[in-house]
């Protein structure tokens, strides 16, 4: 009896000995706060945070991996607890979502016959899933029976739907789902999420540099659900007023039921929704994470720099805009005229970007009204240029410095800063692109009697919008092609009185494919003018470079652009990105905004103290290969809505907006055009 | 009884978990994904090994000298639960790489009856220290054959036809059963 009872307590003894002291010769510092945090959370082990374990989650609470609600099970108490031992405030966790990504169409039949278990797994690892295309959605709903929550069913169209108030975020669904349908987010991380090859992508959307969803958006305007199509956009691009009116659309190049039938009216529609936001008189509200506290410096408030900081905001940091012109816009107010883009309409979407907390600067200009080491002093954490390409390039002919010689962008910031310019009665605009359209429409409109635009080479080579040049040659335009000017006469007050120029006829062609202009001997000939504007490209205007600053270690490219990793518009100096026509050399409003959420990505993954990334297997805008495709069987001919325009004897006289918005039966037929890419279950063989 | 018959007997004729039914929960429990049972079938080899001999040094030297020996089962609870513990430490401190592949398994099996099991046949059996080292390793071995090949026959049952009432755990016990029935052919050949 007694060897029992002390053999027991022995052992006991013994084993405990050992214990503590292997606890201290063992001993691994753990942070203390693993353990408070261990016991605040609910201990069953469930793994409904996606941690393996209680401990595990508590681990990466502390190390900041996981928001102080990561636990699905605790209460409202414990996770301000929590919340105040992370020194953070409760609630500061943005919440997780499911979000599924192949919603809509009719479900396709099946494709093979199948009886075996209902489960998408099961189908998946047999035939690969395909039900009809390799990733849309199968249906069988194991994401329904992996939810504990029941906050998914499969709806009426046979996908699943997930209700926002009952999920918890806690990622079952996402593992359960072997086809990435369901993914959960938080909205930051959706906002910051690149197109990538493995994504469900329409075609139109790979191609937009916005990344734009645009089925999505489309499939909710044919439902009437107009602020949802709002929120789609505005995920991937915060100028939708502005594009909706500017944008060349390259998405519509792409779209599938342009192979059999015109293309949709793809930008008609975003212009319809935002359109409909504006004149509803009121703002639909933009949810922007919790703050970080982190302030970013954004140099040049054009459609770079604006998205840049709208996206910024919207994931929790603090931008802050410094805009050499009076007004912010960029491009969009000083280059683009009244009359394809009103100032009434851009001011109240710019305002409804700066509301969500963005501070502005105006009037000062980097380089001459403060300098890059002031920015520094002040305390930003990173420096993004978004600075534009505003330098215009000269003929290098003689006779540019006459008076009554202008250059494109100084012309057109001139004008749309209502400053006065002295027009002459007969002009010349040199140059095939958008500026030079755009400066030749708006002379028209002031009054000019004739106005030529003078290209070296053809109309089919002029790089303009094809729409513009459209409708220039509606306004009465006259065009002179195969021109090369070579000098501009003046009259004894050096003022310009006529534009020579050589004609040119059409050679070998050259690296870029273009046949190259060579010009006729002896064929001099002169345009009897009395305003010149040149308009033959920019570049970006450097000139606050070379102060002895951290900026003369930037690496600039040959076309005086800064040179950036493409995938992460990251610069040579870490804390400084750039996007935008100063990164990309004059490019397209959509190419800046593209490129502004770009930064914003890896700006924010600087802020954070991570390694500055691409986001793997980024599609930038490439295709996804097989999803281009040859033909598109079953698709009946519709007429492409046309886009209303003011009559031209009525618009040439004024700057009243020329393309006007589709009616809203227009925008539903539109709609109905669409074949939901990547949403509706599309069968090759069928 | 040479090595050689005991090593088969061990891993086939009297597999633990097939033949004598120990440790059936993270039989069931573990065998969903090939991942969780390999990572399982690791850490039940180690801590068998471990606590096999241990628990057999301790009956033989303290429990029999003494007269105790019907302290045993209390005395190997407390034994094996210590030594998991001191194990978990040990490797958290040591090797972080293997207490990373086999953490979250350690503390399941300080009660696994399997480990006890083992235990307490090296006793029952009187075998010597080597023999029960040898024994303890490959019933553990035959513990993770038995349960990898079920978690490939769970993975595959996934593509079945099952019928609805089936499907799932109770599939698994029928396939459980059917495992264990084959083992049986083995019996008789040691
Ligand atoms: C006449 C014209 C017509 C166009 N038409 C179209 C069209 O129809 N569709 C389309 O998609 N694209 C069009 N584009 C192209 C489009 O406008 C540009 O690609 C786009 O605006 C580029 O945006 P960004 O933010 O990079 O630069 P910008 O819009 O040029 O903005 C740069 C900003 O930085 C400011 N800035 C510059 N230097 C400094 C400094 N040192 N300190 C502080 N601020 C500074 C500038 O004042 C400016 O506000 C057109 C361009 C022009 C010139
Ligand atoms: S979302 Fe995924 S898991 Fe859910 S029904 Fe579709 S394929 Fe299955
Ligand atoms: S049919 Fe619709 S989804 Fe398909 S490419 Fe065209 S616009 Fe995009």
């Amino acid at each position: 009896m007694v060897e029992s009872i002390l053999f027991t307590f022995g052992l006991g003894a013994v084993c405990g000995l050992i214990l503590s002291f292997a606890s201290k010769i063992f001993y691994v510092y753990e942070d203390p706060r693993i353990a408070i945090v261990e016991n605040l959370l609910a201990g069953a082990n469930c793994g409904g945070c996606g941690f393996a374990g209680c401990s595990a989650a508590a681990e990466a609470i502390v190390n900041e991996e996981a928001p102080a609600n990561a636990c699905i099970l605790v209460g409202v108490e414990n996770v301000s607890e929590i919340a105040i031992i992370m020194g953070s405030e409760a609630g500061t966790a943005e919440p997780l979502k499911s979000y599924n990504n192949c919603d809509g169409g009719n479900r396709a039949t099946d494709r093979f016959i199948y009886n075996g278990l209902n489960s998408c797994s099961a189908v998946t690892s047999l035939y690969g899933g395909k039900r009809d295309c390799s990733i849309g959605c199968l249906g069988f709903g194991d994401c329904v029976r992996a939810c504990g929550f029941d906050a998914i069913h499969i709806g009426p169209d046979g996908y699943p739907e997930v209700d926002e108030e009952k999920c918890v975020g806690c990622g079952a669904c996402e593992t359960a789902c072997p086809k990435s349908i369901l993914e959960v987010r938080t909205v930051s991380q959706r906002l910051l999420h690149l197109n990538a090859y493995d994504n469900a992508l329409a075609p139109c959307a790979q191609t937009c540099p916005a990344e734009i969803d645009i089925p999505r958006y489309i499939g909710h305007i044919r439902k009437g659900e107009y602020e949802e199509a709002v929120n789609t956009i505005r995920e991937r691009n915060p100028l939708l007023l502005a594009c909706g009116r500017v944008c060349p659309h390259p998405c519509e190049s792409y779209c599938r039921r342009g192979i059999e039938d015109e293309p949709v009216s793809i930008n008609q529609l975003k212009r319809f929704v935002a359109d409909y936001e504006m004149n509803s008189g009121k703002r639909l509200p933009i949810e922007c994470a919790p703050d970080t506290g982190k302030r970013i410096a954004v140099i040049g408030g054009g459609p770079a720099g604006l998205s840049c900081a709208y996206f910024l905001r919207r994931v929790g940091h603090h931008p802050e805009i410094f805009e050499a012109m009076p007004k912010l816009g960029g491009m969009l107010r000083y280059g683009i005229p009244e009359y394809r883009l009103p100032k009434k309409v851009l001011d109240w979407e710019i305002d409804g970007i700066l509301n969500l907390g963005i501070d502005d600067h105006t009037n000062v200009r980097l380089g001459i009204d403060f300098d890059f080491g002031s920015l520094i002093a002040a305390g930003f954490d990173a420096v993004f240029f978004s600075v534009g390409a505003w330098n215009d390039y000269n003929l290098g002919i003689s006779g540019e410095d006459l008076q009554g010689c202008f250059t494109g962008i100084d012309f057109l910031a001139k004008i749309g800063n209502n400053e006065k310019v002295r027009i002459g009665q007969r002009v010349a605009v040199i140059g095939g692109g958008n500026t030079a359209i755009d400066c030749c429409r708006t002379l028209l409109r002031k009054g000019v009697d004739k106005v030529y635009l003078v290209y070296r080479r053809t109309r089919k080579e002029m790089p303009a919008n094809e729409v513009e040049i459209v409708a220039s040659e509606h306004e009465g335009i006259e065009f002179v092609f195969l021109a090369a000017p070579n000098k501009v006469i003046g009259n004894e007050e050096n003022q310009v009185t006529g534009l020579e120029y050589l004609k040119m006829e059409l050679g070998e062609p050259d690296a870029s494919g273009r046949r190259r202009p060579v010009p006729v001997e002896g064929s001099e000939t002169v345009l009897d003018v009395d305003m010149i504007i040149t308009a033959i490209g920019q570049s970006p205007l450097l000139a606050f470079r070379g102060k002895g600053d951290r900026l003369d270690d930037l690496e600039i490219t040959r076309w005086n652009t800064f040179e950036v990793e493409p995938a992460t518009c990251q610069t040579n100096v870490p804390y400084i990105f750039g996007a935008g026509d100063s990164a990309t050399g004059p490019a397209l409003v959509v190419d800046a905004i593209g490129g502004g959420r770009k930064a914003a990505r890896s700006i924010d993954q600087f802020l954070k103290g991570k390694p500055v990334v691409p986001q793997p297997n980024a599609l930038l805008n490439k295709h996804i290969p097989g999803t281009i495709f040859e033909s598109v069987e079953g698709v009946i001919q519709k007429k492409r809505t046309e886009m209303p325009e003011l009559p031209v004897a009525q618009r040439i006289h004024t700057l009243d907006e020329v393309d006007l918005v589709i009616s809203e039966a227009d925008a539903l037929y539109e709609s109905n055009r669409c074949l939901s890419c990547c949403r509706l279950c599309y069968n090759a063989d069928a | 009884m040479g090595y050689f018959e005991l090593i088969i007997a061990c891993i086939f004729v009297n597999n633990i978990l097939l033949a004598q039914f120990l440790g059936n929960c993270p039989f069931l429990g573990t065998s969903k994904k090939m991942e969780t049972a390999v990572g399982m079938s690791m850490a039940v080899v180690f801590v068998t090994v471990m606590a096999g001999t241990l628990t057999w040094v301790i009956y033989t030297y303290i429990l029999v000298n003494f007269d105790l020996v019907y302290l045993r089962t209390i005395a190997f609870i407390v034994v094996i639960a210590s030594l998991v513990q001191f194990v978990e430490m040990f490797l958290k401190k040591s090797i972080p790489a293997l207490y990373a592949g086999l953490g979250i398994f350690l503390p399941l099996i300080t009660t696994n009856c399997a480990v006890m099991g083992v235990c307490v046949l090296n006793i029952d059996k009187e075998f010597t220290f080597l023999q029960a080292l040898v024994a303890s390793l490959f019933y553990a071995v035959g513990f993770g054959l038995a349960l990898i090949l079920f978690a490939g026959l769970r993975e595959r049952t996934l593509l079945a036809r099952v019928p609805k009432p089936l499907q799932d755990t109770s599939i698994a016990l029928v396939t459980a059963g059917m495992i264990s029935l084959a083992f049986f052919a083995f019996q008789g050949m040691v």
